[in-house]
């Protein structure tokens, strides 16, 4: 299980995160919601060990993240995508795919280089990119890419994935395809956590929302209670001030 | 490539001494040590994608360490090579952790300032280098009982090691290690959040870089006989990084294609014009090349040969 305690990381005097806690439960889709600043990212990037907290710890079954290297947290199994996207511009979908099977395999590279083809073949084709495999990914467009990232952080053979804002910028049908595709990734035994603004495609795949705001936790539940609860939808939508 | 265009350059490569004058037979060897040169620079530049513009630092470590240790230590050249390598190493290992943790334009000045540092030092250690005057009289390397005092025995010892190089750089980026190079220079966050220690490759880069940097300079310091603070001239990293650039960075061929280039271009053009006009020619071609090839020779050609501009899976359609 990936537990989050009393994480909190100050830029200077702001408070981007305020001994922020939470679990994520294995097996589930978790999501992690917020106004803009909220400390969405900012908690994504202390996590996989792009930002050295200022407080609070990390663990992964029991065992400390805090402190370590981002690919030594990959390493672990914890693997993250980029809220921008972020792809190997100008390798071949087929190239990138081989490439990540060969440097996600902890074994001997000889002989089993036809193995790790096939295995990036058929991650190409469970992003549902395999008609694009002769491209390179700055060849694509914005919405593949983001399905390349997938594929990317898929290769690392992750055992709990952390997608930043997956949906962004794409359009509706395409954020339909990567709701399904998540899905698809948790039945694989891979726990999901994701930060997304999309609340309908976060209240359509999570089991557990997580609602940040101002650096803090505000509310933890099901979907269907995070919709309801009154300091998610102040957080949002503000509060009414009565006449003058 | 199809089997000839293998073969061929090989089987070329091989016969040269039997049917080239010995001053062609010297342009050739000069090819052959830059190719060295080129290659080592390659694999930083080419494939981790970092610069490194204090490459003759290496290189003049390589010779300056073979050269003394056979003249003052009285060493033989196979030892005193293996030590030039080593030390160069060590170099590449030390300006690599000084300075790859940050990267980039970093790494750029480091490289540049560890190699004026080093020239200084050679120029003003006179005890140890023999300061501004050099060290002459390097003895030629000996194989058993055989001097590698002719220019065909030094040519075949320089096509040694070339294909010594090509072969570990080959061995190397097809190996998980020149994965994590490629990934590296790809997305470098990318790379590192699915793995890839960032510092350590390109540590591991700078080291094996630096090593056959100091091969190179160690034949190069056998071949002249004499070694001088020049070896650690800026001009020496520039020729090697428009070889590499022009020839095709990121491929294997590329920095070979570009050694024999630009070590042959300015004998050629010293035997038809002026100095001015050699200077002028040459940049001319760097510039139409650049214009022409973005890519480099050998991609440029690969891709017109398949007919697509990127056929290979596994390889990287090469930057402009």
């Amino acid at each position: 299980m990936l537990a989050v305690r009393d994480l909190a990381v100050r830029f200077g005097g702001v408070a981007a995160l305020d001994g922020v806690s939470f679990a994520v439960r294995p097996g589930s889709i978790t999501s992690v919601i917020g106004p803009n600043g909220a400390g969405k990212t900012t908690a994504f990037n202390a996590i996989t060990g792009y930002l050295r907290p200022t407080g609070g710890r990390v663990t992964y079954d029991g065992a400390p993240l805090t402190g370590l290297r981002p690919a030594a947290i990959a390493r672990r199994g914890v693997v993250r995508t980029f809220q921008r996207t972020s792809v190997f511009p100008s390798l071949h979908l087929r190239g990138t795919a081989v490439l990540l099977a060969v440097l996600a395999g902890r074994r001997r590279l000889a002989g089993e280089e036809s193995r790790l083809a096939a295995d990036a073949a058929a991650l190409i084709e469970f992003v549902g990119l395999g008609h694009r495999r002769r491209e390179t990914a700055s060849g694509l467009s914005y919405g593949e890419q983001r399905l390349v990232e997938l594929a990317v952080a898929l290769a690392a053979r992750p055992r709990v994935l952390l997608l930043d804002e997956p949906g962004a910028g794409m359009s509706a049908a395409e954020k339909v395809g990567v709701s399904r595709l998540i899905r698809k990734i948790r039945e694989q035994d891979v726990t999901v956590l994701l930060v997304e603004h999309d609340m309908r495609m976060v209240m359509g795949i999570s089991d557990t929302v997580i609602v940040l705001n101002g650096g803090r936790v505000i509310a933890e539940g099901a979907p269907a209670e995070i919709q309801a609860h009154p300091d998610v939808i102040r957080a949002y939508l503000g509060t009414s001030r009565g006449p003058a | 490539m199809t089997r000839i265009g293998r073969w061929l350059p090989a089987l070329v490569a091989l016969t040269l001494p039997l049917w080239l004058s010995t001053y062609h037979l010297h342009v050739a060897i000069m090819a052959g040590i830059f190719g060295v040169l080129a290659l080592s620079l390659n694999l930083l530049l080419g494939y981790t994608g970092q610069l490194s513009l204090g490459h003759a630092a290496f290189f003049g470590i390589g010779a300056y360490t073979s050269a003394l240790l056979t003249l003052r230590l009285e060493w033989s050249f196979w030892p005193a090579l293996a030590a030039a390598m080593a030390l160069a190493g060590a170099a590449g290992w030390f300006v690599g952790r000084l300075s790859l943790k940050l990267r980039g334009a970093y790494f750029v000045l480091v490289t540049i300032s560890f190699a004026g540092v080093i020239s200084l030092v050679s120029v003003n250690w006179i005890e140890l280098t023999n300061g501004p005057l050099g060290l002459p009289g390097v003895p030629a390397p000996e194989l058993g009982p055989w001097s590698l005092r002719t220019k065909s025995a030094y040519y075949y010892l320089v096509l040694a090691a070339v294909a010594l190089c090509y072969a570990v750089c080959r061995r190397l980026v097809n190996s998980r290690i020149g994965r994590a190079f490629v990934a590296l220079r790809e997305n470098e966050p990318l790379a590192e959040s699915v793995g890839v220690e960032v510092t350590h490759y390109l540590v591991v880069a700078a080291v094996v870089s630096a090593a056959m940097a100091g091969l190179g300079g160690s034949l190069y310091a056998h071949y002249t006989r004499f070694v001088s603070p020049e070896v650690f001239l800026f001009t020496y990293t520039v020729t090697m990084v428009i070889m590499v650039v022009a020839g095709g960075k990121g491929t294997l061929a590329g920095p070979l294609v570009g050694a024999v280039l630009f070590t042959v271009l300015p004998e050629t053009l010293r035997a038809v014009a002026s100095w001015q006009w050699q200077m002028l020619a040459y940049g001319l071609l760097l510039v139409l090349l650049l214009f022409f090839l973005p890519r480099g020779i050998v991609p440029q050609i690969s891709a017109y040969i398949a007919g697509r501009p990127r056929s290979d899976p596994g390889a990287r359609a090469p930057s402009p």
